[in-house]
């Protein structure tokens, strides 16, 4: 995305820039400020509403293309990737791929490094938390949308998901318990219907190995990141998210994530009808054999 | 889990023709029960780990007590909810405790404990078992696969609490025979219920009608999930035909089980009253059995009511939701469907090839962190810094300061003890005030009269309410018959003073009655 912010300012500034014969020569002032901007971007929970510095930068890089250039440069130079300058985000930057901003699964959770389940898992949950904070591609692409999310629904939607694929196995015939010495070849969708939805544990805290731990270990990080904020306590803790995390799903992780798919020969195709669907039409009423699993809200 | 169509989608090479071996048809049914026998597989290890547990606990049936476990948690699973694992267990501890009544209470309770948190597993990562078996493939090769299944789950509930859900497999080890359209097995029960009820075998009635809640609680399963699915996305859900046909089929069907409960309601009342008339044991087993009918059935109605509930809320839930998506002004460009294209497509991937998306997903997901650069000259210091001590108390309460307020009772301590000892009385020996003020003028202190005149006084309106309620044993009481007080300090009237013995443990009986 910052090249292809860089590109769109150079393709009009450069036009221009021998006839006005640069118009402001840089000083290392601006580069000092360029700087200073990165470094307000740098703190993601800040608000340009809240700080009359943070937003008289914003504006002079609006409207000064030089000064812009300056600090999308201080940015790449940093590993650092530009996402949005604006009002309502903020210099929205984003850690490159190999930059020291990076976070790392290992870090992240000690246990995803040895354990590949947990390692799935994890990333699973970034996953669910954003397709729940989005749940139409419409809602993706709408600027003023504001998502809302709770962890229990966010475990609860996953399950359901896991769950119709159990019963599309079940109608096919298929058995899907996996084989005893190939781990690797497990279906995904088996290993967080296993793991258990939460737990006792001795101190009242939530159980880190669940799957509602590793979820709310999720919307925790995020909110540490500024991409969501909580509101309330109500089914695990429930959730509003922020400019700044549409940004960074649609244009930097969804479309990764996408990339990865598709390396791997999967091809979805949209239609733009509602993906998200209820249980399959005509047994809305028919119980199942076991249709006594509880869903939880 | 166990679909007996599933026989049919063999291969047609396989089923036609004579087999040299059994193919993978026949294997499945034998995966199927050998799946099904795992599910029993916790119940009898907990029999046979049971000599394990330091202490002597080989009298407790372990089995017994986890079925009646997964039975309890079964009954209490709400439409919200789950059970509260307390609650199960202060419920398990009866039939824990008829095993062993000599040993002590505490013991029940860990038995109690051991048994629900092992039917959990709670030492397992998934909190679930791990059965293997073998089968053949289509080629002939022998695979070994891993079944994982759970008897009892935690769910969250509200307020952050962990509820206890039966699973599918444990109501298939529990009840069995699941393999039927519950909407004609209910009603099957019911009718059976009925025509039980009539006959007057009230044995087979309860049987019949704690199936039939069983299935009720199933039911309201199913249209909960369906309920919570088409909340998502407006479009998902055909608003136009399916939804309201749905909502209005589920509204008919609880009223039509409301009707016929309370039809078996009054039914079993009746049954229950005349039952009441009669006297021998017989009978009074049938009553018994007929109250406990009452419970269960009511309970179905409550149960229903609570899902008629939500299916009233359904239709201004789905107003509000197509108001915020589909009157919304439309988007230049389409986003990624999220859900779609990564969700969907990911799972059904083998676990190996997910994580790769998912490892994208969070390296370009997570947004950035700043990474804690230290100086030397900081490390230092904070190398130095001892660890702050952690608060297990709390900020230190203030010393209070408390001022010694005047001591400005009429009477003492000693003054009171005093008059209590005249006052203390056989209850078949009821003395005159006058008598009561000239032995206390006796011991030298004036200010004893007054204390015993005011007792009795008090005493000529006894508290016999909160005697009632404290279940005391002895009444102080007054009763004025007429004759004029003649005392140069006080007037009024020579109160009889008596104390009356009252029946502590009848009381007892007539007040555990009452609540």
């Amino acid at each position: 995305m910052s090249e292809h912010h860089v590109e769109h300012t150079d393709a009009w500034s450069e036009p221009e820039a021998p006839r006005a014969a640069a118009p402001t020569a840089l000083t290392p002032a601006d580069a000092a400020d360029a700087a200073r901007l990165v470094s307000f971007g740098l703190q993601p929970k800040l608000l340009p509403a809240r700080d009359a510095e943070y937003a008289e930068l914003l504006r002079r890089y609006r409207e000064d293309p030089g000064f812009a250039r300056l600090a999308d440069a201080v940015a790449t130079g940093l590993g650092l990737v530009v996402l949005e300058v604006s009002p309502r985000a903020g210099m929205a930057v984003t850690a490159g791929e190999d930059s020291v901003f990076a976070v790392r699964m290992g870090d992240y959770a000690r246990r995803a490094s040895t354990d590949s389940a947990d390692r799935f898992l994890h990333g699973l949950a970034h996953l669910a938390v954003a397709a729940m904070a989005f749940p139409r591609p419409e809602d993706l692409a709408d600027d003023g949308y504001i998502g809302r999310l709770t962890v229990n629904g966010v475990d609860a939607f996953v399950r359901q998901a896991c769950r119709r694929l159990e019963e599309r196995a079940e109608e096919q015939g298929e058995n899907t318990d996996p084989e005893t010495d190939a781990p690797g070849l497990e279906a995904a969708w088996r290993i967080y219907a296993r793991r258990s939805a939460t737990g006792a544990t001795k101190d009242a805290r939530r159980l880190a190995g669940s799957t509602t731990g590793i979820v709310g270990k999720a919307v925790a990080f995020l909110t540490d990141s500024g991409f969501l904020q909580r509101t309330g306590d109500e089914s695990g803790g429930s959730y509003r998210t922020t400019a700044r995390y549409q940004l960074q799903v649609r244009d930097m992780a969804g479309s990764a994530a996408l990339a990865e798919l598709l390396e791997l020969g999967v091809v979805p195709v949209s239609d733009g009808s509602a993906t998200l669907l209820p249980p399959p039409e005509g047994d809305d009423l028919e119980i199942a054999a076991d249709a006594g699993l509880p869903f939880h809200a | 889990m166990t679909s007996p169509a599933s026989t049919d989608l063999a291969p047609p090479q396989l089923s036609a023709g004579p087999r040299p071996a059994q193919g993978p048809a026949a294997d499945e049914g034998l995966a199927r029960r050998l799946r099904a026998l795992a599910c029993t597989a916790p119940l009898h290890d907990l029999d046979a780990r049971k000599a394990n547990l330091a202490g002597e606990y080989s009298v407790y049936a372990m089995a017994e007590v986890a079925l009646a476990a997964i039975d309890l948690v079964t009954l209490n699973m709400d439409f919200d909810t789950g059970a509260d694992s307390e609650q199960i267990i202060a419920r398990l501890l009866p039939r824990v405790a008829a095993q062993a009544p000599e040993r002590p209470a505490a013991e029940h309770e860990r038995v109690a404990r051991w048994v629900l948190e092992n039917l959990i597993n709670v030492g397992s990562v998934d909190r679930g078992f791990r059965a293997v078996y073998g089968t053949f493939g289509t080629d002939g090769v022998y695979t070994r696969r891993d079944y994982d299944f759970k008897l009892i789950e935690e769910v969250p509930g509200y307020g952050g609490g962990i509820y206890l859900r039966t699973t599918d497999e444990a109501v298939n080890v529990l009840v069995g025979a699941l393999d039927t359209d519950v909407t004609s097995a209910q009603i099957a029960a019911e009718v059976k219920l009925e025509v039980l009820i009539s006959r007057g075998r009230l044995a087979d009635a309860q049987l019949a009608a704690e199936q039939a809640r069983y299935r009720t609680v199933q039911y309201a399963e199913t249209l909960r999930k369906t309920l919570e699915a088409t909340r998502r996305n407006v479009r998902a859900v055909d608003w136009l035909q399916t939804v309201p046909d749905m909502i209005a089929e589920a509204l008919d069907h609880v009223a039509d089980r409301y009707r016929h409960e309370n039809a078996i309601l009054t039914n079993i009342r009746k049954a229950r009253d005349e039952a009441e008339a009669a006297t021998d044991a017989k009978t009074a087993e049938h009553k018994r059995r007929a109250a406990e009918l009452v419970d269960i059935v009511k309970d179905c109605i409550r149960r229903h009511t609570q899902l008629q509930s939500r299916l009233l809320e359904a239709g201004p839930l789905f107003r509000a939701e197509q108001d915020r998506q589909a009157f919304a002004a439309p988007t230049s460009y389409t986003g990624l469907d999220l859900y779609g294209q990564l969700v969907a497509p990911l799972l059904p991937l083998p676990v190996e090839q997910a994580t790769k998306v998912t490892d994208a997903f969070f390296a370009h997901g997570t947004g950035l962190r700043t990474p804690a650069s230290v100086r030397v000259g900081d490390l230092v210091d904070l190398l130095l810094t001892p660890p702050v001590e952690r608060q297990h108390l709390g900020a230190e309460m203030p010393e209070p300061d408390l001022i010694a307020t005047p001591d400005d009772s009429r009477f003492s301590e000693e003054q009171l003890a005093a008059a209590m000892e005249l006052l203390d009385l056989e209850h078949d020996a009821p003395r005159r005030l006058s008598g009561l003020l000239a032995e206390a003028r006796r011991g030298g202190d004036p200010d004893l009269a007054y204390l015993v005149t005011l007792l009795a006084v008090h005493a000529a309106s006894p508290p016999v309410g909160t005697a009632y309620r404290q279940g005391e044993e002895r009444l102080l009481f007054a009763v004025d018959d007429g004759t004029p007080l003649d005392d140069p300090e006080f007037g009024g009237a020579d109160l009889i003073v008596g104390t009356a013995l009252l029946d502590a443990q009848g009381m007892a009986a007539d007040r555990t009655e009452a609540s």
